[in-house]
């Protein structure tokens, strides 16, 4: 912890840590008593998922708690030191001239000395002539991204990294410019050789204080993160940050390794198998072909085997490979692989598909002749770069649309140390309409998920316990979708129909729940250091179905390959209405239903004489979950900020 | 001070010589002497490490880029001679691997 700590702070962590403790104390005894002596097990179909609701939500404050234990306020930042080497990086695709430029401008004039790049993914005349009338860095990708992934930001920085050579990078998104001195608040921690990655806090100038659309994070870029930074858990956030290019490379240079070693030894296997099905029911003629074929792959598969180079290898296979191409068909590679698309069979698929080309030859659709030629076409793919991308070494994850958190935990896998440095040195602009906001929101929440499923930080090697459950409480907190169904379906049951999810709301029930609801809240407002959580917390219900879109198309996409269709976040307002109301048409429908249910609950409650207690409490429970709905009125009558400023 | 010292040895072999520290500052300066053998149609480089006092992660990805664009280009690169701090990265980053290091530049040349 932070020795230097004054004696204010430490005692406000004091009262913290036993607000916690307390709050989980009485979570856990609340959640305790539902599971043994409260469920009514014969409505279990709605009894059951309100209890894994309610040990979701004290598993959730469990997290929370966590992540403040430790939450470290680093004051000052160490002195800059000098002659460090800086290139500032300003990512764009299709953000306007002026934004861009604006932010360009901005990093020209920070203090230290350093080289200011626009990489425009749009690859614009315009931009390119603006910023060079402004003598200004201007970078687009090369042309081996031609026909490749382009991976959207990560590609767009891990182009950049390869063309400049500064030793840190200062990320920046298209509206986010920054202060003069933010270099020399930020390059100081780096002397610390084991920092990779210094995070700064987003703030929007364009949010009113009232903040209906949620823009500002001052909870997240505020206590959150620097509880994450108190376990060395703080991660990149995509913008703001100052990175080292050597912490970069390392982590590109490790995972190419390991893909590469992957990727030959599945294609050595994947040719094996191909052969072999075609070996079987090949013309005579063909026979000496697939002989010579499998010869050099079991050379170069007992090579693998006993650790000669993959360069070594891939380059005698290919010799070997080469002459016995030129015996397979009369026309050449470009023929083969014409051959195979016609039956649908896309050559860069090869060696990941080989299910298809086995299930392909055993129906007789793929000839035996075709075969060979697959198999040759996925040997002649076996290299040392994956054919199918640009680059071969990847510094920036691309496996997930938000590839700066799953970066981050990549970096903290290796051993690397992050710094939050809490002081405002960037202003940016937030959604300004309630469609972009829910646009941000998802793809957010998306790239999340997609890194849960694709490296679940509970399993990646290389992690501190603290670490994996800091990267696992992001990800938690999307599930929350599923349990904010529960949470509305619940007394909406009990209110129009009588159904009782627990036993009874006895004294016991009101003396267990209500000290839990209490401290619940105190650990927030304790927690939050005067800042307002509200905003946050309404939006955490309000976005359920977010939340779950984001869950189902993040698992769809991971196990099933299914796109994640996202879009560029749109920075400027754009004129729409009736579209917006679209977006939350399930909020609608929730909120009519839960004004019917309340309706229907009075009625029940003086017309039928059902259970007072019951009904009150549910009555209360559903002006609860209203009041969260509600911030989506004014987030849709919201009409952008400068027509908010206009207003008062 | 950046230096790559390049010597033809056919119209399509080459062997590079980067002198000093081939890192994140000297990385650029590499990749583009590989450019241009490439583009002179020599394909087939050998990267003499013996000179090179110091490598980093930058280094390693351009000796990887290196060998990308040669066998992208129907040649090879091959890296020889690596000294104590040179041979210690590629041994930590397992990149050598990939790269077998070869004991000289002959060695690096005869093996077919």
């Amino acid at each position: 912890m932070n020795g230097t700590a004054p004696p204010r702070e430490s005692a406000r962590l004091l009262v913290l840590r036993i607000v916690v403790v307390v709050a989980l104390v009485l979570g856990v005894n609340y959640v305790g008593w539902r599971w043994l002596a409260s469920v009514n097990w014969a409505n279990w179909w709605i009894a059951v998922p309100l209890v894994l609701a309610e040990t979701y939500s004290v598993i959730d404050l469990g997290l929370f708690g966590m992540t403040m234990w430790r939450a470290r306020r680093r004051g000052a930042p160490p002195p800059a030191p000098a002659g460090a080497t800086v290139d500032v990086f300003i990512t764009t695709y299709n953000e306007s001239i002026e934004l861009v430029m604006a932010t360009a401008i901005g990093a020209q004039r920070i203090r230290y000395p350093h080289t200011t790049w626009i990489l425009d993914d749009g690859d614009r005349p315009a931009m390119r002539a603006a910023a060079e009338a402004a003598g200004i860095g201007y970078l687009t990708r090369g042309k081996e991204w031609s026909d490749r992934p382009r991976h959207a930001k990560a590609g767009n920085l891990n182009n950049a990294l390869l063309r400049t050579s500064g030793e840190f990078i200062l990320v920046l998104d298209a509206d986010m410019v920054p202060k003069p001195e933010i270099l020399h608040r930020t390059l100081g921690y780096f002397a610390d050789e084991k920092v990779a990655f210094v995070q700064t806090p987003q703030v929007f100038t364009n949010v009113t204080p009232a903040d209906p659309l949620g823009g500002q994070a001052p909870l997240f870029y505020g206590p959150i993160l620097e509880g994450k930074d108190g376990w060395n858990a703080a991660f990149f956030c995509g913008s703001n940050a100052v990175l080292r290019r050597e912490a970069l490379m390392q982590l590109g240079i490790a995972g190419y390794v390991g893909q590469t070693e992957r990727r030959v030894a599945a294609g050595l296997r994947t040719a094996s198998r191909i052969l072999g099905r075609a070996a079987r029911s090949v013309e005579p003629e063909a026979r000496e072909v697939v002989r010579e074929l499998e010869a050099a792959i079991s050379v170069a598969r007992r090579e693998l085997a006993t650790g000669v180079a993959i360069g070594e290898l891939t380059y005698r296979l290919q010799r070997s490979v080469e002459a016995t191409a030129r015996t397979i068909v009369a026309g050449d590679l470009a023929q083969i692989e014409a051959d195979l698309a016609a039956i649908g069979i896309p050559a860069s698929e090869l060696a990941e598909d080989a299910e298809s080309v086995l299930a392909s030859l055993s129906s007789g659709v793929l000839s035996p002749l075709h075969a060979v030629e697959a198999a040759y076409l996925a040997v002649r793919g076996i290299g040392v770069s994956d054919p199918g991308e640009a680059q071969a070494v990847q510094p920036l994850a691309t496996i997930s649309v938000t590839e700066d958190m799953a970066t981050s935990m990549r970096l903290h896998s290796l051993g690397w140390k992050s710094v939050f440095h809490n002081e405002t040195l960037a202003l940016g602009l937030a959604a300004e309409d309630l469609d972009a906001m829910l646009t941000q929101r998802l793809r957010w929440a998306q790239g999340t998920m997609q890194v849960f499923l694709r490296e679940n930080p509970l399993t990646v090697r290389g992690l501190r316990l603290p670490q994996r459950l800091m990267y696992f409480s992001t990800m938690w907190n999307y599930l929350s979708g599923f349990t904010t169904v529960v949470y509305i379906t619940a007394p909406v049951l009990f209110l129009t129909l009588g159904v009782l999810p627990v036993d009874a709301f006895s004294a016991d029930f009101f003396w267990r729940f209500i000290p839990f609801l209490i401290m619940n809240q105190l650990v927030f407002l304790v927690a939050a250091r005067g800042l307002s959580t509200w905003r946050g917390q309404q939006y955490s219900f309000a976005l359920f179905p977010v939340w779950i879109q984001a869950c189902v198309t993040a698992a769809m996409n991971v196990l099933a390959g299914v796109p994640l269709n996202f879009a560029v976040t749109p920075k400027t307002r754009s004129a729409t209405g009736g579209r917006a109301l679209r977006r939350i048409r399930w909020q609608i429908i929730a909120a009519a239903v839960l004004l019917l249910a309340t309706i229907v609950g009075i009625v029940r409650l003086f017309v039928l004489g059902a259970e007072p207690i019951g009904t009150g409490v549910n009555v209360i429970w559903v002006i609860y979950d209203f009041i969260a709905l509600s911030v989506l009125i004014g987030a849709v009558r919201y009409r952008g900020f400068t027509a908010s400023q206009e207003a008062t | 001070m950046t230096e790559v010292d390049i010597e033809p040895r056919s119209s399509d072999s080459a062997v590079l010589r980067p002198v000093g520290r081939l890192n994140l500052v000297t990385a650029p300066a590499l990749r583009q002497s590989v450019s241009e053998q490439i583009g002179l149609g020599r394909v087939r480089l050998i990267v003499d490490l013996a000179e090179v006092a110091f490598m980093d992660s930058s280094g390693l990805g351009a000796l990887i880029g290196a060998l990308k664009s040669t066998r992208d280009a129907g040649g090879d690169l091959r890296i020889a001679a690596p000294g104590e701090q040179v041979a210690m990265v590629l041994a930590l980053s397992n990149v050598d691997r990939i790269l077998k290091p070869y004991p000289s530049v002959d060695a690096a040349a005869t093996e077919d």
